[in-house]
């Protein structure tokens, strides 16, 4: 919850082209990306952006494939937020606000094809690779769905495949990427009057009419989301399709 | 089931000394910050070998849901929960009934230190959050909690100070205790004991085991505890007084 007082700071401090922070209406808080950081995942990665930071890591395990894709695995990416990192989450089963960052997050990384699943395949129709994608916020201060994605495509391009051998599976000394093809940056708005400001804080989500999450993949728009009661005008979206892109080429060096 | 952890050793202890080279009375490395999570009242971030939790704190605040407040105390309420890569193969997420059970008992462990009547109708929510899973987790998590309660200001009685402690075989088959038991100590061992003290109060707060012990054997176990528990509880004090020091952000 936020004071009257504090969200007319942040409506009066937009609209005159700022930010409480100090920031302008473009520009992103501080990026940070660690990988490597929980040895018993296949891959895992923190980041952090700005007082926002989320954990994410990935297992892999044996799955049966979906009778339609019979020799493709599957990627499943989950979001859980956790009450450590925000007096307004609760403990519990995800509710709508978990669920969307989570397929979200799920759009723009598994619909994208970035992870190569015809290579997860073990045997056609019975036996696959399904990789579970988990994120977790560790402090929650804003934009949870662009350090989502960015900590998850961190995760992926580190993990490595257990094997499979005996049938069972074997985790040690793995050396084995797991295939990925393409990478996935996602760029969050949101609007504040007739400004559209870059990765918002928690304070300026809570006093914006309205949020977009646009997923970016090789200069293509691979994932859309709208999200609060208020409304988007059309050149709005045009503008934040634009400056999507460009902040999709400063987000994939920390992909690097 | 992994591959790993089917292959039972032949021993834990050989000549006085354990599969990772430690001594029985031998604590795993250990690192503490407090204050890692800053939207919380109160956090800290204990690291235990390979066991790597966080607690964060949040209250004294209202209690919901309304029926469960109680007139007179606070209630201190800890959620124990691991990430699903925390362990070797995936968790499912959402508590289940050892969660729970883990929950419950690290609650009641915090409830006796902490001066609950100062707070009546209100919360004091501990989040134990398990991010790298290494055996030992809850007493590492009640490490961390006590040390984020502290963080928070809340006021307590004592700090407190947790640590495992069982039996390991040798090569013969004989049994030998040790304490903070690591994985294989954990899963292979033939007795596991979560124990925790209030150390200047001199009260015991956890006490679980499963596995078979002697009185005696128990009596040894707990004594090599106790002495351990000291290095702890001069660790957790250090920590909690390093953001206060010279030289500190």
């Amino acid at each position: 919850m936020i004071s009257n007082l504090e969200a007319k700071r942040i409506r009066d401090a937009v609209a005159s082209g700022t930010r409480t922070d100090g920031r302008g209406i473009d520009d992103f808080r501080p990026i940070k990306v660690e990988t490597g950081v929980v040895a018993k995942a296949e891959g895992s990665a923190t980041v952090s952006i700005g007082g926002t930071s989320v954990i994410a890591g990935i297992k892999m395990n044996l799955g049966t494939p979906f009778p339609d894709r019979p020799s493709e695995g599957v990627l499943m990416t989950g979001a859980e937020l956790s009450p450590m990192a925000h007096n307004e989450f609760e403990a519990g089963p995800p509710r709508e606000d978990a669920i969307e960052l989570a397929r979200v997050i799920d759009r723009s990384i598994r619909e994208a094809g970035v992870m190569d699943v015809s290579k997860l395949c073990i045997t056609e129709g019975e036996k696959v690779w399904m990789a579970n994608l988990d994120i977790y916020p560790l402090n929650a201060d804003g934009n949870l769905f662009d350090a989502g994605v960015l900590a998850g495509m961190a995760a992926l391009n580190t993990a490595k495949m257990p094997e499979y051998v005996d049938e069972q599976v074997v985790r040690e000394n793995l050396k084995k990427q797991v295939p990925v093809a393409h990478q996935v940056v996602s760029v969050t708005f949101a609007r504040i009057g007739d400004a559209l400001v870059v990765d918002p804080t928690r304070d300026e989500l809570e006093v914006s009419e309205a949020r977009l999450t646009v997923g970016v993949c090789e200069g293509k728009l691979v994932a859309l989301q709208k999200g609060g009661d208020g409304s988007l005008k059309p050149e709005m979206v045009e503008d934040a399709f634009k400056r999507a892109l460009k902040h999709s080429q400063k987000l994939l060096k920390h992909l690097k | 089931m992994s591959k790993m952890s089917d292959d039972k050793p032949k021993f834990l202890i050989k000549s006085g000394k354990r599969l990772d080279g430690r001594k029985p009375d031998e604590v795993r490395p250990m690192e503490m910050t407090v204050g890692v999570i800053p939207n919380a009242d109160g956090s800290a971030m204990v690291v235990c070998g390979k066991t790597k939790v966080i607690a964060a704190v949040y209250g004294p605040r209202e209690l919901h849901p309304r029926h469960q407040v109680l007139n007179h105390k606070a209630r201190v309420r800890v959620k124990y929960n691991m990430l699903s890569f925390s362990v070797e193969d995936r968790k499912r997420p959402g508590p289940g009934r050892r969660e729970v059970e883990i929950s419950k008992v690290l609650s009641e462990a915090l409830e006796r230190v902490v001066l609950t009547d100062r707070f009546p109708m209100c919360a004091i929510d501990v989040f134990v959050t398990v991010i790298q899973a290494d055996a030992s987790t809850r007493v590492a998590g009640l490490n961390a909690a006590s040390m984020a309660l502290a963080d928070a200001g809340v006021p307590m009685r004592d700090l407190v100070v947790s640590l495992s402690f069982g039996k390991s075989y040798d090569e013969k088959g004989a049994g030998h205790m040790v304490v903070d038991l690591e994985k294989e100590e954990d899963n292979w061992g033939m007795g596991d004991v979560a124990y925790a003290v209030a150390p200047a109060l001199n009260e015991i707060l956890l006490l679980q085991m499963d596995g078979d012990l002697t009185p005696e054997e128990f009596a040894k176990g707990r004594q090599m505890a106790d002495e351990a528990a000291k290095a702890i509880y001069d660790m957790q004090k250090q920590a909690l007084k390093a953001p206060y020091q010279e030289g500190s952000k």
